[in-house]
This record gives structure tokens, sequence and C-alpha cells, in this order.
């Protein structure tokens, strides 16, 4: 047990050093590659597993939570922890990105069997599963934000992993440095954090800063405007959270992020780096519920994070709704999908957010590959218009695809999207601050299903309309995946319908599981499910859901659509909505407006400054300077050169001439000495007659 | 005596400038005999006849000698066609009359020089030779050392034979 | 004039021919002979002080003198020599062609 949580840091460190080493693979090992990325991760999802097991049937206040810390770098009296920590949250997360992982990986030794870069793809993916699971197992905000940033690092080179094509390149750059104006705001929260607390590992026997006395204290101060320290720097996490999990304002890199290859899609919107937001408001929820003594209502951060994710579960919705590519509509679906685990979170508490992570990471995760295999299967086709009557050529796709759909719509009973959505959607209308969540998250609802219902029509109904109508031709017709793309179809799909009965209101073993502290545990109580006010919010969602699918099939389903370029049905009735929506609420072109031309206008502005202040300023001085070199010179050639020189010339002169009287010839000599004999004798002659 | 000094030594002078202003070198060095023996002539009517023996015999015999041979051995010709002088040719008679001048305003302006000579027995070359034996018998040896280390020398400076000609002078060892 | 005086000029007349020649001549034996005229006179002042001035009886005069007379041979024998190995090196005893002492 102890040795399990010892050796836990395996579970990330198996597949970084897969990348390690598949980065000095050379590029023909496909079979090594792909062999050694899926081992390591099966390695680590065995790990994990064992770890999860563990963890189960644990007792007390917060259940099972281990923690392994070791000091890292000291500097004067300061140490610098980093640790990992083994607790429900962690565990279920880990089981979940390394199932998930695992499963998008076998899922593309197939779908990449045809690129040439098949090992360095594989070496990415090992990267991003293992820094997804040091993000999730993390006990230190230092080593999280490490493996956080790795974690972007990964997805910038997973979605630019097409970098021949000008928009996969735009689309890595865009993705990083928006994750980066997030990454600031939680850069700043930790050493904010760090400041106030004195340490940043997060539980620590009492002393991390995520237990109570660290966290009543922060919730004790209070920076300005009444709001309180741990509120501060929750704000700051939620807006790195926001910008990695692609939350209104920060979502505009996820849509674009869809030019990365299927199974990266599925692995950033499914699995890990989108979830990697939620987690970490999971995982800091001590500092988001931080209330000051005595202090009653909802907690200010948390209100943010309700509202954040309301609002963006429904923006992100309209947006899908007039989108006709296939993935494009799936990554604003999850946007969406996000919005409503911030949603949960705020309004829930842990346990509802991660629920709904948890379904939505198989139900995405199914959705994207069997989009993925549809895109293989009609030969890179990504246009829902140009697709179409799927349903007959390939059913298993088909029938994963529903599953997968209906578990995003929620619809009732059988999918983990219902319970989820479901367990949010009552959260939100209990929420004591504001009913507005709540109806932000029944329209989202209705949205969902809408435009799901919309890309399931246009996809596996009607007829076939790529290729003009002409596909007769062996090899153009879409045909059904392999096996080994559709064996993960299968597996996620039954998870997308099994996870749901683990946090049904009649048994909410997960909650229970996450959150000992609030959700006490019991048998299986079908009472609870029929409970007056349960039923009655189940049976509104389910009114609205099955509202959305309706309406969606009376817009497409009726009238199968033939012609690819026919308007859209809502672009009939509606067209500068839809036009509008088409073009993502023009968010891009938003912060084209504002954002862009803002720094350009500091550039220009900059630039000028340069040019012509700082510029004169610098000739000025430039000026200055050489005219004072050029009085400097003058002075040094016409007065001190010119006077050196001279005085120069005329020692030299009278040495020459010096020099001259020693000719070396004795007769000169032997005169001056005689000479000076005379003289000596006249002096003396002189001083005799005196 | 007064005369036999006059003559002695205006005859003396003579030969002595002429030494001094002769461009045939060998009549320079027979003036030069000449002056040394009117010398030795003046050192006998002074009645220092043992000075006048030693004059005669070092530097009429052997210096002019030397003299002699040593301008037959450095001149290809006797007589000197090149210019005698160093340049500039008045200054050396110039300095030498200044201090020919100041020896003889010295002698003019001495006072207390004895007038009158008492008329004495010259020295005996016996009495010299016990003087220089007993009294300055060291000053004798000195001397005689001095004229063997120069003699040595002499012939050691004159042996040395000349390096190989390399047109650059070197001064002899 | 006293004989004394007369002596004195005449050597004083003596060491100035002497002394010219030393001073004029280009030729480094007659410059040496020059030196030779001046101890010469210098040995008749000597020999002159001694006559006259009232120590007769002394024998330091001559005595003094044969010494200068030992010295000056020595010397001449010496200078000599110097000048024939010099001819030998430079073939010339021109004295104001010696100037390698010259800086």
């Amino acid at each position: 047990m102890n040795d399990l949580v010892n050796q836990l840091w395996l579970v990330p460190a198996l597949p970084l050093l897969a990348a390690g080493v598949l980065a000095l693979t050379p590029r023909h090992r496909r079979g090594l590659a792909a062999g050694l990325a899926i081992g390591t991760l099966a390695l680590s999802l065995v790990l994990s597993v064992a770890a999860w097991v563990s963890t189960l049937g644990a007792t007390g206040p917060d259940g099972f939570r281990a923690v392994r810390n070791f000091p890292w770098l000291t500097w004067g009296d300061h140490t610098l922890h980093l640790g990992w920590v083994l607790d429900p949250l962690s565990a279920v997360m880990l089981v979940m990105v390394s199932f998930v992982g695992l499963v998008i990986f076998v899922y593309s030794t197939g779908y990449m069997a045809g690129d040439e870069n098949f090992t360095r793809f594989f070496g990415f993916l090992s990267l991003f599963a293992g820094a997804m699971l040091a993000v999730v197992m993390a006990n230190s905000l230092v080593l999280l934000f490490a493996a956080w940033e790795l974690v972007g690092l990964a997805s910038y080179l997973l979605i630019g992993f097409w970098f021949q094509k000008p928009a996969a390149a735009a689309a890595a750059r865009k993705a990083f440095l928006t994750t980066r104006v997030g990454d600031l705001g939680l850069f700043a929260a930790m050493l904010w954090l760090y400041d106030a607390t004195g340490t940043l590992v997060f539980f620590d026997g009492g002393r991390g800063c995520l237990e109570a006395p660290a966290v009543a204290a922060l919730a004790g101060q209070t920076v300005m405007g009444g709001l309180t320290l741990s509120a501060a720097l929750s704000l700051l996490v939620l807006l790195g959270a926001a910008g990695k999990s692609g939350q209104v304002p920060l979502h505009v890199w996820l849509p674009d992020a869809m030019e990365g290859p299927t199974p990266v899609s599925a692995l950033i919107h499914a699995a890990t780096m989108v979830a990697a937001g939620v987690f970490l408001v999971a995982r800091l929820f001590p500092l988001f519920a931080a209330q000051p003594e005595g202090a009653s209502g909802v907690p200010p951060a948390l209100q943010a994070v309700a509202w954040l994710g309301a609002v963006t579960a429904v923006f992100a919705a309209l947006i899908a709704v007039a989108q006709t590519d296939l993935k494009r509509i799936l990554a604003y679906s999850t946007v969406s999908q996000l919005g409503y685990m911030f949603l949960g979170l705020g309004v829930g508490g842990v346990a509802v957010g991660m629920f709904h992570l948890l379904t939505h990471a198989f139900f995405k995760a199914l959705l994207f590959l069997g989009a993925g295999a549809v895109i293989h299967g009609c030969h890179g086709e990504q246009d829902i218009r140009r697709l179409g009557g799927l349903g007959r050529l390939m059913p298993v796709t088909f029938a994963t695809y529903a599953v997968g759909m209906m578990a995003l719509a929620g619809v009732p009973l059988l999918f983990s999207g219902f319970w989820s959505k479901e367990a949010i959607l009552h959260a939100a209308h209990t929420w004591p601050a504001s009913p507005g969540p709540f109806y932000l998250g029944l329209f989202g609802a209705l949205l969902t299903a809408f435009y799901m219902t919309r890309q399931v029509v246009f996809v596996f109904f009607g007829p076939y309309r790529g290729e003009k109508g002409a596909p007769t031709q062996p090899g153009k017709v879409p045909h059904e995946s392999p096996p080994l793309l559709t064996v993960p179809l299968i597996l996620l799909a039954a998870g997308a319908i099994l996870l749901g009965f683990f946090g049904t209101p009649a048994w909410p073993g997960l909650q229970a599981y996450l959150e000992p502290a609030r959700v006490g545990l019991t048998g299986p109580d079908l009472a609870r499910l029929v409970s007056a006010e349960a039923l009655k919010l189940m049976a509104l969602s389910t009114a609205v859901v099955l509202a959305g699918l309706a309406l969606g099939w009376w817009c497409y389903g009726r009238r199968p659509l033939t012609d690819p370029t026919a308007p859209d049905a809502l672009e009939l009735a509606q067209p500068g909505l839809f036009r509008l929506l088409r073009e993502r609420l023009r968010v891009d072109e938003l912060y084209e407006a504002t954002v862009v031309r803002w720094h350009t206008g500091w550039a220009a502005l900059g630039d000028r400054l340069d040019r012509w202040v700082w510029g004169g300023l610098v000739l000025l001085i430039q000026g200055l300077t050489v005219g004072l070199a050029w009085l400097g010179r003058a002075l040094d050639e016409f007065g001190v050169n010119d006077g050196f020189d001279t005085a120069c010339e005329r020692l030299r002169r009278g040495g020459t001439r010096l020099a001259a009287t020693a000719t070396g010839r004795l007769p000169g000599y032997l005169r001056g000495a005689m000479a000076g004999a005379a003289a000596l004798g006249l002096l003396l002659l002189w001083g005799g007659c005196r | 005596m007064e005369t036999a000094f006059t003559v002695l030594a205006l005859g003396m002078l003579v030969a002595a400038a002429a030494a001094m202003s002769l461009r045939n070198l060998i009549h320079c060095a027979l003036c030069l005999v000449g002056a040394f023996g009117g010398a030795a002539g003046l050192f006998l009517t002074l009645g220092a006849e043992f000075v006048a023996f030693a004059q005669v015999l070092v530097y009429v015999g052997a210096i002019s000698i030397l003299i002699v041979f040593a301008l037959l051995l450095t001149s290809t010709r006797a007589v000197e066609t090149a210019q005698p002088w160093v340049p500039p040719r008045g200054l050396g008679p110039t300095v030498a009359g200044l201090v020919t001048g100041l020896l003889l305003a010295a002698v003019g302006l001495s006072p207390g020089l004895p007038e009158k000579t008492a008329a004495t027995s010259a020295v005996s070359v016996q009495e010299l030779g016990r003087e220089l034996l007993t009294r300055q018998a060291p000053a004798l040896l000195a001397v005689g050392l001095l004229l063997t280390a120069a003699l040595i020398g002499a012939v050691v400076v004159a042996l040395r034979e000349p390096p190989p000609t390399s047109g650059k002078e070197e001064p002899p060892a | 004039m006293s004989p004394l005086e007369r002596a004195l000029v005449v050597s004083a007349l003596l060491f100035g021919i002497g002394l010219a020649g030393a001073l004029t001549r280009r030729n480094a034996i007659l410059v040496l002979a020059g030196i030779e005229l001046m101890l010469t006179a210098v040995n008749l002042n000597v020999i002159a002080f001694w006559r006259h001035g009232g120590q007769t009886a002394s024998a330091a005069g001559p005595a003094f003198v044969l010494f200068v007379i030992a010295v000056a041979a020595a010397e001449t024998a010496v200078g000599l020599a110097l000048i024939i190995a010099w001819f030998r090196q430079r073939r010339t005893v021109q004295l104001d062609e010696a100037d390698t002492l010259k800086g």
C-alpha cells in the first residue's frame, strides 16, 4: 500500500520515459514506437488502477489521502517541496486519463498508420499523456505548474503536428499563446500563494496550502474591495484554468486546435488538456470555497466559476449550432461541456464537476474517434454537408457515434451524460446565489441536443453527397473502418453508457467517493431517485432534451439534404443570426479588432516614439557627443598635441644637437677636456688674484 | 750657462713645434728626437745629469724608435697627403694657446718664486741610487711591475691577430 | 727674469706646443708624441723647481722625474701597441675615424 504510493511517480514517468526514448528513435521504427508508447501507458494504467483500488473503501472526512513529499530546492531558509498525492480525485483522474489515453493510443496506430512521422507522433502523445498524469498526481503547485506547461508544450507540438499546413502551424501558435495568457494568472497566483503561505505543497499533514489552517488564514485576509486573499488567488487560478479549458473569452484556440490529427483532438478535448483546467479548479477547490469566519452565502470565487461556466456553455453551444465542420462542431460542444463542468464545480462542488468531466471524457473521446473514423472512411472530408448516408455504409461507427451523441445530448436514463448533466442542473437549481446559471444550463442542454441531432442527421442520414453524387468508383466509396479503429469506439461507448450509473441520485457512488464529507454513501436507494424534487427536475431536463432532439429532426431530418450547397434550414429562417453564429459570434474578429489592434496600435505608438522621440533624443545625444568629440579632438590636435609635439620636437632637436657633440671622436673629447681644464685654471687664477 | 740654456730651449721649442706641425711623418719623428734631445740638454743645464741620461736613453732612444717603427708600420706613405688636421682646424691651437697663456700667467703672477739660485753641487748618481733604493724603493718596485705589465700588455695587444674581416668593426679584446 | 721663471716659461711653451699637436693632429701616433712632449715639459718643470727651489740636497726631484719617464715609457709602449692593433683592425690611424664610442 505504502509502496504503491511511493512508486506512484512511475505512472507519469513511464510515458515520459517513452517520450524521451522515442525522441531518439529512428523514424522507421514504427512498431517500436507504437509498442513502447502503448506498453508504457498500459503499465501506467495498471498502476493507476491498482492505486485507485487501494483508495476504495477508505473512510474519514476526506477519504483516503496519501502523500509523498520531498525537498526539491533549498535556498536560504526556504525549501521548495515537490511531491505527489494519491486521493480519490487524483486516483480517478489517473485511471480516466490513462484509460482514455490508452484507447486513443491504440486508435492512433490505425489512424496514423499512413503518416511518415508516426514515430514522432507517438513520442508527442507519450509526452502529452505523461505530462497530464503528472498534473493529476502533483501535490505541489510547482510540480503541477511544470507539468501543466509541459501539457501546453505537448499540445502545441501535437496541434501543429502537420506543421506543413499553415493553418495547423497558426492554430498551434494560437493555442500556445492563448493558454499562456491564462498561465500568467496561474503563475501569479503561485507566486502570491507562496508569498502568503510559504508553501506550495497542497497536502502536508496540516501544513499544506490547501489544508484548513492555511486556507483559513488566506480567507481571513482581505486584499481590496472586500475580496479575500483566497478569492483573489482563486480568480487568478481560474484565469489559468479558463485558458487551459477553453472558457470564454479564452476559448478561441480550442476550435482551431482541430487542425491537429483527430486522435490529438480526442486526447486534448476529451481526456487531458481541457480537463486539466477543470481538474485544477477541483484540486484547488478548498481555496475557491474558502470563506472568512462567519461569512455566509456563496464564495465569490465559486460564483465566478459558476457564471463563467454557464455563460461558456451557452455561448459555445450557440456557435456550434451553425458550424459545418464535423470536428469544429465537436470542438464547440467541448467548450460548452467544459462550461458545464465549471458550472458544476461552481454550484455543486468537486464531485458534480468531476462526474461530468469523467463522463464527458468518455463520450467526447468516443465522438472524436468516431468523427476520426468518419473522416478516415471518407478520405479526409470534414464538411458535414458533403457527408451523409453513412449510417448504412459504416454501421459500427454509426452505432457508437449515436451512443456518444445521445450521451452528450443527455438522453435520459441510459446514457452517462444524462446523469452527470442532471447532477449539475440539480445543483444549479438549488444554488442559493442566483437562478441564472440554471436557466442558462437548461438552454444549453436544449442547444446541445439540437446541434448534435443536426450533426448526426447530416452525417449519417440521407444520401451520400460527396463527390457530386458519384460514389461508384472503387476506393472512393466511404467504408467501414478496420477493427483497430472500431474496437476503441466500442470500448468507449460501453464506458459512455456504464459510467453514468456510478453517479445517479439513487446510488451516488462517485460523489461519495470523491467527497465523503458531503455525501454519505449508503446502499442503493431508489426512493431518492423518485423523490418529488429530483423527479421534477429530471422530467424538466428530459423534456428540454427531447425538445432539442425533435427540433433538430424537424429542421433537418424531415427533408434529407441532397444538395451540399443548399442553405441551412436555420439560415432560411434567421439569416443574420445564423451568419453571426457561423462566424463564431465573431470573437476572433473581436480580438482582431480589439486585442490585436490594440497591440498594433501600441506597437505603432512605440514605433513612433522610438522613431521620433527616442530616436530624436538619441540623435541629439549623438550630435552632442559628436560635437564634444570634435571639440576634444580640436583641443587635442591643436592644443595638446601641437604643444606637446612642439615641445617634443624641440627636445628632440636639442638632443640631436647634444648628440652631435658626442661624436665618439677622440680629438673632440680631448679638446673638450682641455677647454674644461683651461676654464678650471682660469677660475683658479681668478680666485688666486683676488 | 744662461746662453746654453737659451739656445737649447729655443732649439727644443722649434724642434717640438716642427714635430707637431710638419706633414712628413718621418720628419716629424726626427724633429721629435731633436726636441727630446734638447730637453735632455736642458736637464743637464739644470744639473740633473742622471735624468738627462735617462731622457736620452728612454726618449731619444727607445720611444723615438718606437714611434718611428709605429709610423712605418701604419703608413703606406711617409707623407700625409690627406688632411693632417682634425677639423675644425683652429680649435686645437686656440685651446692650446689658452692653456699655455694660463700657465704663463700663472708663472708670471706667482708670488714668492725664488729669485736667486744657490750654487749647489748636483746630486750624485750614488745619492740618487741610494734614494731610489731606500726611500723610494716601493715606488721603484711598483714602476718595475708597471713596466713589466706594460711590456707584456703591449706585446699581447700588438700580437693579437685581427679576426677575419667581417666588415663589422670589433674593438680588440 | 730669474732662471726658474725662464725654465718655467720654456716648459710652459713646450707643454703648449705638445698640447696643440695632440689636439690638432689626426695621426694618432703624433698625438701620442704630443703627449710625450707634454710629459717632457712636466719633467722640465719638476727639475726646474728642484734645481731652483732650494732643496737641491734631496734626490726626490730627479727620482720623481725618473718615475715619470718610466711611466711615460710604459704608456707609450702600450699606446703604440694599441694603435698598431687598431690599425690592423681598421687600416687607419686617423684619430677622427675612431668613432665607435659614438652612441
